[in-house]
């Protein structure tokens, strides 16, 4: 398991690989979101957590497709699926490749982000906690539904559709979470549900993903 | 005599040409009789004749969550016993429960404006009706994206577990993000009646009017595609020679 962590960080880590990609994303979408809505602080902090929320799950989406895409082409999978490690373990695996080179550096840099959308300084811990703790269900849901798309053309678009309503539950309450900081209020009630549906998304997923690409292996 | 009888194709098409019949002309009776005597219904004393719409929405909605289980244990008989029968009729069944939902929130939007003033609010019902919605579209997209038919039965199955589980969860996680407009259950066989007669018994019949209506398209639907899936064997046998 270790050593598929390993090559899979070292394959996003180098050239093409595309890592740090859905950082750029994150900083243009909360460059636009003040374009859109006006510079003014007050408007600016009061939508600043669903903002941030909001711009971490797309980018987490961003790069989804490359959690099996290119093991799907050149026959890796293949030999992933048929290697002593069951698939779901591999599953687990790529998740956390991809939330470490993804979800990781956004939770890292959200507080950076915070500062440019004038979040109070009170939620800035919310964030970073909340994000640290919703990523990983982000990048987990992601991989089943990348594990749904492998073996399709065009499944980018169709894997979007499948994936953002499942991230619902995850954006209420880690966006809750933040909202509550900002507010001055304690932000531990969202939090606990928001740990909560990370934990049976870690402990469930990886079946429904596996399950899905050995369909897709047939 | 069992219900796996009917996993067998040329029985199931052979018991629902027979039944299929009735089922429409009892639908359409139901669903007649049934808006006509919501029609005449006096006004409401407070909402006057918007009340009516009722007797469309309510048992829209209900239907558009009634199909979604349906496709849940079409799906699970098919991961489970591999009756294609079973996974077929949870593909027929999807574009229907999605034009349910659609019914129930253009309607529940018709019936909103003149009420609260709002065609629209982010109500917690409201939002997971729009959520289920955004879940049938997803489901009917894959069931359409994958060539391979086995296939496309197994993801959407394992789609439609998962999305069950997390359209439950969304119901709930949107109770706490935002308080609502929309009353809670009006129709409860615990808790007792709160809605007059005088609309019950009409409602009553509209609701088994939409599940007749339902089964007949299901039924129709569902015969589609198994003679699709015929056409495709037999032109499949013609290529080979």
């Amino acid at each position: 398991m270790i050593a598929l962590l390993m090559r899979d960080l070292r394959l996003a880590t180098r050239a093409g690989g595309g890592f740090g990609l859905g950082l750029a994303f994150f900083l243009i979408v909360c460059t636009l979101v003040p374009f859109g809505v006006g510079p003014e602080g007050g408007t600016l902090a009061r939508i600043a957590p669903g903002i941030l929320w909001v711009g971490a799950l797309l980018a987490c989406l961003l790069s989804l497709d490359r959690i099996f895409a290119l093991d799907w082409e050149d026959g890796s999978l293949d030999l992933l699926a048929t290697a002593p490690l069951p698939l779901e373990g591999a599953v687990l695996v790529k998740a956390a490749a991809h939330w470490i080179t993804t979800g990781l550096p956004l939770v890292l840099a959200a507080p950076v982000f915070g500062v440019l959308l004038h979040l109070p300084a009170a939620a800035q811990p919310w964030l970073l906690v909340s994000l640290g703790v919703g990523t990983p269900a982000l990048s987990m849901l992601g991989a089943f539904g990348a594990a749904i798309t492998v073996g399709l053309r065009r499944g980018g678009l169709l894997m979007s559709l499948l994936v953002l309503p499942l991230y619902v539950p995850t954006l209420i309450f880690g966006a809750e979470a933040v909202r509550r900081g900002a507010a001055g209020a304690d932000g531990a009630t969202p939090l606990v549900f928001l740990s909560g549906i990370t934990l049976a998304v870690l402990a469930t997923m990886p079946f429904a993903a596996a399950a899905a690409l050995r369909v897709n292996l047939r | 005599m069992s219900i796996w009888e009917y996993a067998n194709p040329v029985k199931f098409m052979r018991t629902s040409s027979a039944i299929l019949p009735w089922v429409a002309a009892g639908a359409a009776l139901c669903l007649g009789a049934g808006l006509v005597w919501g029609f005449l219904t006096p006004q409401d004393y407070k909402q006057g004749s918007t009340v009516k719409i009722m007797f469309l929405h309510v048992p829209a909605a209900m239907m558009a969550i009634n199909i979604w289980v349906m496709m849940l244990a079409a799906s699970l008989i098919w991961l489970i016993r591999r009756h294609h029968v079973s996974a077929l009729a949870a593909k027929a069944a999807a574009p229907v429960g999605a034009v349910m939902t659609v019914i129930a929130l253009l309607t529940g939007a018709i019936w909103g404006q003149p009420m609260w003033g709002t065609w629209w609010e982010w109500d917690p019902r409201l939002t997971a009706f729009l959520i289920l919605f955004l879940f049938y579209l997803g489901y009917i997209a894959l069931w359409s994206a994958v060539d391979n038919p086995d296939s496309a039965a197994d993801l959407t199955g394992v789609l439609c577990l998962v999305g069950s589980v997390f359209a439950v969860l969304s119901r709930y996680a949107v109770n706490f993000w935002n308080q609502g407009l929309h009353q809670g259950a009006s129709l409860s066989v615990k808790a007792g009646e709160r809605v007059d007669p005088t609309y019950k018994y009409p409602l009553y019949l509209c609701m088994l009017g939409f599940f007749l209506l339902f089964v007949t398209l299901l039924l129709i639907r569902t015969r589609t595609e198994i003679r699709r899936r015929r056409t495709a064997a037999l032109l499949a046998r013609e290529v080979r020679g």
